[in-house]
């Protein structure tokens, strides 16, 4: 007996024309499967990491600075309430690159899934994009849960601090579709974890005006801060939260470059995956 | 559509100055297993991934099922079931899941798959293993999964590149076995091995690649019966003197090979080739009459043996 007694042939079941409008999705999908085997770490990790910073960097250093400034506080507020904005945004773009970094390593070299999925109808371009959705709901996750600690510790002083969740999620969008492209480009992992990590995100994490105003840097190192994400996303998520003075082409200048990171991003990611794929 | 889903004229694919596939041409009809047969190295993957519609050809005709690769990659991406040379498998899913997974590539229904899904695990005799992680399968479990999830969309034509190098000799057959049921089922196949053992029990017809070009087409049996002798004595003397044999040997066949480590007869009767051997004084300290194979067809048209 044949076991394949009910084969009807994919010329009758595969529509290639279902895969060209949703073929990223099911990448997302398949993505997401392998995330549930892990949820709770993704959890913990959401949860914990807000946690501990706002308890410890907040609140103890907090206290200290705010003694020695006295009621003029860190740009007019508590030093934890200055502080938050940038740790969320700070929290969205680590989720980001979690899910749009190490996917495409193992895709391309750990376990070439990519190549798998590449041999049926999917394009490279729907890879990069099913990837990219991918970190983007990771980034959603990280940054709702962070707003909601914020909340819990009394940070959000204005009526429309919630506006600084999508602030947060443009910023781990913006990055994450940076680091994908990069990720994707090198081919080299080790140069990717050795040079980019150290030398790029970490300085970019320092000097982003993350602890301090970046105006308190000296006038040569505040370009690491206007190339980063996470200063213009940070000058928003402070905006929005406490209502920190800001001119509107500041605000404007602000969106328009993270919009730009996370259109360049996504056009070199789309472009890299389908090169290297097609090779 | 006409009779043959693969055509290839003078395909060829160059990467930098290094030319991987030269020129070939062949094509391949429905419903057969074709074969190419080649040691490492001879452009059998490139030519598979130019076929698997992913890798660009450099210059040549291509079309699988009538379309050109080029224009129509995912169109024609939807009707192949490939097996890679390494096992791609997505190693955090269980067994099941990544057939499910693999199934919603081609845009397949959950209703669909979870019959499909069933069906595939008895095929693949993994149904034990249907929850476990890919990480915990053997070599030959992970191999039939593979082929299982390349058939999760009921390709037109299933690509196997090498599918049981690494294998040992009972999981080899049971994958033989496997592809031979999809043979009587209709699906196309199309093979790279560079075991004439496989390619023999597989293809219906085949090419021998060597260096990026094809330098034979037939089927096994053809092939053998155009480049070879029916039947091959082997002779070994020991190293150092098998060269020094092969000499008084020729005056006794039509054709020898000398390998390293042995010396091969060519003739219509390997009995009667030995009787005379030994006539002539010359004492082999092994001797073994065997049918010709695909290897001496390889080894007359290259002069050197699949294996290195």
């Amino acid at each position: 007996m044949s076991s394949l007694q009910t084969r009807q042939g994919s010329l009758k079941i595969v529509d290639a024309a279902r895969v060209a409008a949703r073929g990223a999705l099911f990448v997302t999908e398949a993505r997401l499967r392998a995330m549930v085997k892990w949820v709770w770490l993704i959890i913990s990790i959401a949860i914990a990491n807000p946690v501990l910073y706002l308890v410890s960097i907040g609140l103890g250093l907090g206290s200290y600075i705010d003694k020695n400034t006295g009621a003029m506080g860190v740009d007019g507020v508590s030093y934890l309430t200055f502080l938050a904005p940038a740790l969320l945004a700070t929290a969205a773009i680590q989720g980001a690159m979690d899910e749009s970094v190490y996917p495409t390593l193992e895709g391309f070299k750990w376990n070439k899934t990519f190549f798998s999925m590449n041999a049926t109808p999917l394009s490279g371009n729907q890879i990069a994009m099913g990837v990219f959705f991918n970190s983007l709901i990771r980034t959603i996750f990280t940054a709702v849960i962070y707003w909601l600690v914020m909340l819990a510790f009394g940070v959000l002083e204005s009526p429309r601090a919630w506006l600084a969740i999508f602030t947060a999620v443009m910023a781990g969008a913006a990055f994450g579709a940076f680091m994908q492209a990069l990720a994707g480009f090198l081919e080299n992992e080790n140069v990717f974890f050795t040079i980019v990590e150290r030398f790029i995100i970490m300085p970019l994490f320092l000097f982003s005006g993350t602890f301090y105003p970046l105006t308190n840097m000296p006038i040569f190192l505040q370009w690491i801060g206007w190339i980063s994400p996470l200063w213009h996303a940070t000058e928003l998520g402070r905006w929005l939260t406490y209502g920190s003075e800001i001119s509107t082409p500041m605000l404007l200048l602000h969106f328009i470059f993270l919009n730009s990171i996370l259109i360049f991003g996504l056009i070199a990611s789309r472009r890299i995956f389908t090169k290297r794929l097609g090779k | 559509m006409s009779q043959s889903l693969i055509h290839a004229r003078e395909l060829t694919k160059k990467f930098g100055d290094f030319t991987a596939v030269n020129g070939i041409n062949f094509d391949v009809v429905k419903g057969e297993s074709f074969g190419l047969l080649g040691p490492n190295g001879a452009g059998k993957s490139t030519a598979m991934r130019m076929i698997g519609a992913t890798s660009q050809r450099t210059s040549g005709d291509l079309t699988i099922l009538d379309k050109d690769p080029d224009l129509f990659g995912p169109q024609i991406r939807a009707h192949l079931g490939v097996v890679p040379q390494q096992d791609n498998l997505d190693t955090h899913l269980s067994v099941t899941d990544n057939l499910y997974i693999y199934g919603r590539y081609f845009g397949l229904s959950r209703k669909f798959l979870k019959g499909k899904i069933e069906e595939l695990l008895t095929f693949a005799q993994l149904e034990e293993k249907r929850n476990a992680k890919v990480e915990s399968l053997s070599g030959g479990m992970k191999r039939r999964l593979t082929i299982a999830r390349a058939l999760v969309s009921e390709p037109e034509i299933l690509m196997l590149d090498e599918p049981t190098t690494g294998l040992d000799p009972q999981a080899r057959h049971i994958l033989w076995d496997r592809l031979f049921r999809l043979k009587e089922d209709g699906v196309t196949l199309l093979i790279t091995t560079h075991f004439m053992d496989e390619a023999e029990q597989l293809c219906d017809r085949l090419v021998v690649m060597d260096k990026g070009a094809i330098m034979a087409e037939g089927s096994p049996a053809q092939l053998i019966k155009d480049y070879s002798t029916k039947e091959v004595l082997e002779v070994r003397f020991g190293s150092e003197r098998n060269a020094h044999m092969a000499d008084d040997l020729r005056q006794l066949c039509d054709r020898i090979e000398e390998l390293p480590d042995r010396i091969l007869m060519y003739t219509e009767d390997g009995e009667e080739l030995l009787e005379r051997v030994y006539k002539k004084g010359f004492h082999p300290k092994t001797s073994l009459v065997r049918r010709s194979s695909l290897e001496d067809v390889f080894l007359r048209l290259t002069g050197r043996t699949l294996i290195d």
